[in-house]
Formats: C-alpha cells, sequence, structure tokens
C-alpha cells in the first residue's frame, strides 16, 4: 500500500487492461438496474444510430476505477470519483468484445493526506472517458 | 420541447429505505469484475477497518435506479423524453464507504438545467444519508437531452 510521504506528483499507476464482453453487459444490467436495451439488444441499438450494443457508461466508470483502487489496496479510500462520458465503448457480439485500456497518475497531492490520481480509458487508442478523477486518502 | 426549469431545486425523496446486503455487493462487485477481499469476506474488510463489507465507490448507481420511477426524471412534470437521453457526467462524494447493514434514506434534486448549445444539461444531485442521520454520499449526474434546447433568436 503507497504511503502519502512516499507518493509524488507525477507518479504513475500500474496501467491494466479490460475486457468487456457482452456477458459483462447482461450481468451489469442485473446487478444495477439499468436494462436500458441500447446495452443488450443490437437490433435497437442500431436503430436509434449506434453502431453496436455498448456498455453501461457506469460499467465503463467503475472498470476504469480499479486502476486507482487496486493501487490503494483499500477501495473504502476512495473519497471522490467523477468522469465525464466521452465515447460510448461499443462491444461487439464476438468472444473478443471490447478492450479498455486504463491508465493513472498522481496529479496533485492534498492536505489530510488526499492525493488525485487522474485516470485515462481508451479503447482502441481513442479516449472513452474524459476528466476522470480519483480522490484517495492514503495512509 | 425544452426542459421545464421550474424542476430546478424540486426535491424527490425516496419513498422507502434502501437496506444494503453482502449478498447484494457480491452481485455488483462481480457484476463490475472486481472481487476484492474487502468487496466479498468480512473479515477481509475488517482487517482493512471496516465494521463489514464495503460497496464498491460507484455502487450507489443501484440506487439511483432503485427509485428512478419516482425521481426528476420520469416526472412529466420535468418534460424528459428518455429516448433523447445520453449520460454526460457523473461523480460520487463518498464521506464513508457505503457497507453492508446500511439503511439508507436518499434525496435526489434537480440542481441545474442549462442549454449547452442545441441540447439542455439536467444536473440532479441525490444526497445519501444512514439511517442514524449520518451523511453517507452525494451523487452528480449530468444527463444531457439532445436538440431539446429552445431555439435562439440569430
Amino acid at each position: 500500500m503507497p504511503t502519502y510521504a512516499e507518493v509524488e506528483v507525477g507518479h504513475e499507476l500500474p496501467a491494466q487492461e479490460f475486457a468487456l464482453q457482452r456477458a459483462d453487459l447482461v450481468r451489469y444490467c442485473g446487478a444495477s438496474g439499468d436494462f436500458n436495451v441500447i446495452h443488450w439488444n443490437q437490433r435497437i441499438a442500431t436503430s436509434v444510430g449506434l453502431p453496436d450494443v455498448i456498455a453501461h457508461g457506469m460499467l465503463t466508470m467503475a472498470t476504469a476505477g480499479r486502476v486507482a483502487t487496486d493501487w490503494v489496496g483499500d477501495p473504502g479510500a476512495v473519497l471522490e470519483y467523477g468522469v465525464r462520458f466521452s465515447r460510448p465503448v461499443v462491444v461487439p457480439d464476438d468472444d473478443v468484445g471490447a478492450t479498455v485500456t486504463v491508465a493513472g497518475v498522481v496529479e496533485d497531492k492534498l492536505e489530510g493526506n488526499r492525493v488525485v490520481v487522474g485516470l485515462t480509458a481508451t479503447v482502441e487508442g481513442r479516449k472513452v472517458l474524459m476528466a476522470a478523477r480519483a480522490t484517495v486518502r492514503l495512509p | 420541447m425544452p426542459l421545464n426549469r421550474e424542476s430546478i431545486g424540486r426535491d424527490y425523496p425516496a419513498s422507502a429505505s434502501f437496506e444494503v446486503g453482502r449478498e447484494q455487493i457480491r452481485r455488483f462487485a462481480e457484476a463490475i469484475g472486481d472481487l476484492h477481499p474487502a468487496y466479498l469476506d468480512p473479515d477481509a474488510a475488517r482487517a482493512l477497518g471496516h465494521p463489514d463489507v464495503i460497496a464498491p465507490p460507484t455502487f450507489l448507481t443501484v440506487l439511483n435506479f432503485r427509485y428512478a420511477m419516482e425521481g426528476p426524471l420520469a416526472d412529466p412534470a420535468l418534460g424528459l423524453d428518455y429516448s433523447l437521453v445520453v449520460h454526460g457526467e457523473q461523480s460520487f462524494e463518498l464521506h464513508r464507504p457505503v457497507r453492508a447493514g446500511d439503511v439508507l434514506s436518499s434525496t435526489q434534486t434537480v440542481t441545474e438545467i442549462k442549454d449547452v448549445g442545441r441540447n439542455e444539461f439536467l444536473v440532479t444531485a441525490t444526497e445519501v444519508t444512514a439511517a442514524d442521520g449520518e451523511r453517507v454520499a452525494t451523487l452528480s449526474s449530468t444527463i444531457v437531452s439532445r436538440g431539446t434546447a429552445a431555439p435562439k433568436d440569430a
């Protein structure tokens, strides 16, 4: 577990890749209560102008946040977490799905042992989240 | 049709309390693909100083959906066409982690409606408190209503 004293602004968190497949979207529908058809029905997704079924923005947000919580070690250390959804994550009906690549960097150190982590989430090199930031408290 | 700006400031208290259980946290953690022991194992959570398993930081989205049909987005007075809606921004301010055993009260409020080009941005805040009145979390959600801004004079 990193400590406040040892962490410096600019420190890079270990990047991770996450696969999102159709089954993951269905599971998230059930767990979250968000059954919007664009997350599981290709016919309707394409009829409203989407290229295919897309992942829940909140699933992408939860996925990206793991780079921060895995680094801290205690997910209860997250004090704030916010994102802007800039681009849908398209999840094709194959055995690969979409791969979300998430990187993180310490952007700021605040009083009270708080650290601001900036997160970058991309799919095929394009950002799917903007202004993704988590504030965590370190020991 | 533009959204009804008289909705700004209106409170929508949830009609019932939201009881958080270990199995629901487990199911949410599995759905986001994160099997951190603090979400699944009470002993592991206690070792980190929590009284019981805690929920992932974005868990309270479940609460927002639980009461969506009685909240502002479903209120005909607001005039939102859900088929035009895109989720624009989301944030969670966690005063403490949500944990198993919590009995949560919540109130959702329309805090802002503004034009951004031809779209409208609708911002809501959800205040979540525990049974003893302790503040647990504040959620802020920005919904984009596509193409509904009132036409502007050239």
